[in-house]
């Protein structure tokens, strides 16, 4: 069966969206999705990520993790890029509930309006959700 | 229609796995096929077969074991979230293997919904 699933898997493009709804810290959600975005790299796949509600905190500039002794894993998001994803998009309303901007965050990215992101995954094929 | 599932949260804890159960059994009720669950995050204790639920509760782990054995539904384990977790291959109940995070994304692409159970 896998080498069935290897063979359709290299011929097929398939829009792929991952859904980063919580904070950096706290639970292991936002770390874990990230492993995963970076392994869909591999894939050749139409990439996107997308950050809402506390989400947004993920790209919040000038985490400092020390004090927890968690990894900032923040600047892997800069290093997306090289991975060929480029596609960050992030809700406004869940930035401006919590008093940011995009000149908050570490990467450049796509602010969407919460019609638009919506609009954004029904195009999707196949979203995960963290 | 091929369902795959991505399962995010632990048994008993939270609902997502009994959730995921449920809907598996559903589709292939329906006439749908569940080509594979992947157990990420949290969910990875879904495989540990040492769980002992008490005598009048459900027993989620044999349950997806069953699901396998029934169904022939591949149910994969990630490696990276398993080893965080403790949970090895000599836990692993029947019907788990333990493979990567390429095995999620190769049935997203291959499967023609995939679901996910979380929080």
């Amino acid at each position: 069966m896998n080498d069935e699933f290897d063979e359709d898997a290299a011929s097929t493009i398939k829009r792929f969206m991952f859904v980063n709804r919580k904070a950096p810290h706290g639970t292991i959600y936002a770390l874990e999705a990230l492993e995963v975005v970076l392994i869909s790299a591999a894939f050749d796949q139409d990439v996107s990520l997308a950050f809402l509600d506390d989400g947004v905190l993920q790209l919040r500039k000038g985490q400092d993790a020390k004090a927890i002794e968690m990894k900032n894993f923040a600047p892997t998001y800069r290093a997306l890029e090289g991975y060929d994803i480029e596609k960050l998009y992030v809700e406004r309303e869940s930035l401006e509930a919590r008093g940011m901007t995009a000149d908050d965050l570490v990467v450049p990215v796509e602010v969407v309006d919460r019609a638009r992101m919506s609009a954004l995954m029904s195009e999707q094929d196949v979203i995960m959700s963290f | 229609m091929q369902f795959a599932i991505l399962v995010n949260e632990s048994p008993y804890q939270h609902q997502a796995a009994d959730s995921a159960y449920h809907f598996a059994k559903a589709a292939i009720a329906m006439g749908h096929r569940v080509p594979r669950v992947f157990f990420y995050m949290d969910g990875v204790h879904n495989a540990n077969r040492l769980q002992e639920p008490q005598q009048d509760d459900r027993n989620i782990v044999q349950r997806w074991s069953q699901l396998a054995a029934d169904h022939d539904v591949d149910l994969v384990v990630c490696v990276a979230a398993a080893l965080r977790r403790g949970v090895k291959d000599e836990i692993l109940a029947p019907g788990f293997r333990i493979s990567g995070l390429g095995q999620l994304v190769e049935i997203g692409i291959e499967a023609d919904r995939l679901v996910t159970f979380g929080d």
